[in-house]
């Protein structure tokens, strides 16, 4: 047992650290500072900038033009990441399509779609939920009909996030309605651009748009872009679940947002003094630093387990995605109850990087009052995404204690 | 003990429902929402034609002599229906504390106009450093050959966005802190110095940060005791708080409804989600928590009068404790039960969960109510 980084891999958190410092523009740093809305150019101009650096996909092996990094290093880098303000890389492109092509995509996909990932031209999203299928994924009804060498398409998507942004969506769909619901549902690629698509935006209750309706009229896809088998599509999609589920315990960005909580409980003040001193309050945040603490360490333990057996994820990855993504919402409940009576306020503009507060108001509002709040209200999506709580919760008590 | 309505109190209840239902259905209440003015004043009229502006006043000044069981029952369909007319700063809060504190001369003059629907006042009494503490107040009162000159700021004043008028709590003596040397003064909106900078909040409504320069009011703008008014603010606070959280019960009760009917009516796995236990017993917690809360509610309505400072502390403090605690568990479980459902804006449920977290955020949330709680169980309290 040692919880001590080596040599080597401090040196390598020190190289990623100053990579961070040197290279990510300082416009899409300030907008992550201030928690202000990051656009679909900043995230692309950054991915451009990694792959540059041969840092495009951290968690792809070289073969594919990844950096082949051990978990560990992967883990520091993440950590990095979150903590010099860099945003999030697009997880649908390289944490959630790219792993199921590399395993069950042919040559041809592979040597086609994930250069084009990796360099950022194509952005991909997802197709997954639809309005009567969300838990119970297995039940969705978007067909493709096999027709001489297309699928025609034709249904709903829904909770479909930063499709407005998308070159391409990864899709299940329905090939067969014979025998059980998941024998016959299919992994399919399809052009955004196709004839047929159309894109709804749902505003979220912070405000924003981030998530999508999107609808499938008659719409013609290539059989060559099917992933793997026909009627397999299940196994991939789970697969894809599981590597979605890994990336959510999301323990760097909760110590960049701890590292902000306390920063605010310091400057925040009550009755004069700073908030931090009010024990009742520091209790709070130290219940949560203890649960991080633990978290890290789990983290790491299941993925390197994982990975010294040389086997796949398993369903311990829904204990990562639980905690995590309570810890997540609980940091973002905290800072808010920090502002008290600054967490009221609604300014929609306060997300734009240039927006200036009126100077009548407050010098904490300011600098990060504005999109706290919406944070909290935004961050309940992360018990319910990607298999809510409830089934993760399935998934342990039956796939891990067999109940 | 009595726990039921009266008659006259179940026939206001009835009024108010079909008003929400005809009137304020929640496409209507989002037009207002993202009106300028932030509510409707048509609404506002016709509160003051069913009498509710004049709710807590004497019969003498043209009120109706309500009590703070009636303004419970008016508030709890505030909640249901999500209303946003500044109901709670101009009548629960302000009406009630110009109705203790003023002199006669000034109640003749503002009851009337508030009745009517033609006067709007805001409470301006919290300041950024001081966070849910009355006491700090740094805003400075001078006294002047004509009256008083306030400079300072105030933030968050709710409802400030149409307010006409503000009772501003400043300083004329003792240090920012001290509960003796706070005076309350009514500052009219267009008065010379006093700068008003009003946004949206996040439950729909508009507040307001106020800029007070050297602002110049008569010695009739006094409102209450000079530097002894700290206990008049804070009486209007607790009945503010009393009605908030009647206000949150009604958001409660309206969660549950909505989650309940979304159990039995969602079908995942070829049945309705509602025949999960995991989720049944999530509705039970839920159903409980509405319980708890309206207990609170009350025992926060019929103490928010009280005079005795102890007992009126700890009904009030308890209550706002135990129902921002119960809020977040019936907000977030609702949210969490609808799914996707629940964090969009075009669902009701997201609203009713804005609403319900910003009420625990208003004068004091559960930490700090749970702290003055528990000073209370100190042999010294």
């Amino acid at each position: 047992m040692d919880l001590k980084y080596s040599p080597e891999e401090e040196k390598f958190r020190a190289e990623v650290r100053e990579f961070f410092d040197a290279e990510l523009p300082a416009d899409i740093r300030s907008k992550l500072q201030l928690g202000r809305r990051i656009a679909k150019d900043d995230m692309v101009r950054w991915q451009k900038i990694l792959f540059r650096k041969g840092w495009g996909a951290v968690n792809w092996p070289q073969a594919f033009g990844g950096t082949g990094w051990n978990i560990v290093q992967q883990h520091i880098f993440e950590e990095e990441r979150a903590d010099a303000c860099a945003p999030p890389q697009n997880p649908f492109s390289l944490k959630m399509l790219a792993p199921v092509m590399q395993t069950f995509g042919n040559a041809a996909q592979q040597e086609y779609f994930l250069p084009r990932i990796l360099s950022g031209e194509d952005w991909w999203c997802q197709g997954y939920s639809e309005p009567g299928s969300g838990s119970d994924l297995a039940s969705l009804r978007t067909s493709a009909v096999r027709q001489g060498d297309h699928y025609v398409v034709d249904g709903q998507k829904t909770w479909n996030t930063l499709g407005q942004h998308a070159d391409w969506i990864f899709c299940l769909v329905r090939t067969s309605t014979e025998g059980r619901a998941q024998q016959g549902i299919s992994f399919l690629l399809i052009d955004m651009k196709s004839p047929g698509i159309t894109v709804r935006p749902i505003i979220m209750l912070d405000g924003e748009h981030e998530i999508n309706d999107i609808f499938f009229d008659n719409v013609q896809v290539p059989v060559e872009n099917l992933i793997g088998e026909e009627n397999k599509g299940w196994t991939y999609a789970k697969f894809l679940l599981t590597h979605e589920r890994s990336g959510n315990a999301g323990i760097g960005v909760c110590k960049r947002a701890l590292k902000k909580l306390k920063q605010i409980a310091a400057e925040q003040l009550s009755n004069g003094r700073p908030l931090i001193e009010d024990s009742r309050f520091r209790d709070r945040i130290a219940q949560l630093e203890m649960e991080l603490m633990a978290l890290e360490i789990t983290n790491l333990r299941v993925l390197s387990t994982t990975a010294n057996q040389q086997r796949g994820l398993g369903p311990e990855v829904s204990v990562l995605k639980i905690k995590g993504s309570e810890i997540i919402q609980q940091l973002a409940e905290l800072k808010m109850h920090a502002l008290g009576h600054d967490a009221l306020p609604y300014v929609r503009e306060a997300l734009d990087l240039d927006w200036k507060a009126d100077p009548l108001l407050g010098a904490h509002y300011h600098a990060y009052a504005p999109p706290i709040t919406g944070q909290y209200f935004n961050q309940r999506k992360t018990t319910i995404y990607a298999g809510s709580t409830e089934i993760q919760k399935n998934i342990i008590s039956q796939m891990i204690l067999g109940l | 003990m009595e726990f039921n309505y009266t008659e006259e109190q179940l026939a206001l209840q009835d009024t108010l429902q079909r008003f929400v239902s005809r009137d304020y259905n929640f496409d209507k209440r989002r037009a207002f929402a993202s009106s300028s003015l932030g509510y409707s004043a048509e609404a506002w009229k016709q509160y003051a034609e069913l009498g509710l502006l004049a709710l807590p006043f004497p019969e003498e000044l043209g009120g109706l002599g309500g009590n703070a069981v009636d303004i419970m029952l008016v508030m709890e369909q505030f909640g249901q229906g999500l209303l946003l007319e500044p109901y709670l700063s101009t009548v629960v809060i302000c009406g009630a504390l110009i109705r203790d504190a003023a002199v006669d001369s000034v109640k003749q003059k503002l009851l009337p106009d508030i009745a009517a629907g033609r006067l709007k006042i805001s409470l301006a009494a919290y300041e950024a450093a001081g966070r849910y503490d009355l006491s700090y107040v740094s805003c400075t009162a001078r006294q002047a050959s004509t009256g008083w000159q306030l400079s300072g700021r105030k933030t968050v004043v709710l409802d400030g966005g149409s307010a006409d008028y503000f009772l501003v709590s400043a300083r004329s003596g003792g240090n920012t802190g001290d509960r003796d040397g706070i005076s309350l003064f009514l500052v009219a909106r267009d008065a010379p110095g006093l700068t008003v900078a009003a946004y949206p909040t996040q439950s729909g409504a508009r507040a307001a940060d106020l800029l007070l320069e050297n602002v110049s009011v008569g010695v009739d703008a006094l409102v209450g005791a000079a530097l002894h008014a700290l206990e008049v603010i804070e009486r209007a606070v607790d009945r503010g708080i009393a009605a908030l959280n009647a206000e949150a019960v009604g958001i409660i009760n309206a969660l549950n409804d909505t989650t309940l009917n979304y159990l039995k009516t969602r079908k995942q796995f070829g049945v309705a989600i509602g025949t999960f236990q995991a989720l049944k017993h999530k509705m039970a917690d839920m159903l409980i928590a509405a319980e708890q809360s309206r207990s609170m509610a009350i025992i926060a309505a019929v103490h928010a009068d009280s005079q005795d400072g102890l007992e009126r502390r700890r009904a009030v403090s308890a209550a706002k404790a135990y129902i921002g605690q119960a809020g977040r568990l019936v907000g977030q479980t609702a949210v969490q039960m609808h799914g996707g459902m629940g964090v969009v804006d075009e669902h009701i449920v997201s609203h009713y969960f804005k609403r319900l977290t910003m009420i625990d955020l208003c004068f004091g949330d559960a930490d700090f109510h749970l702290a003055k709680f528990s000073d209370t169980l100190l042999p010294s309290a």
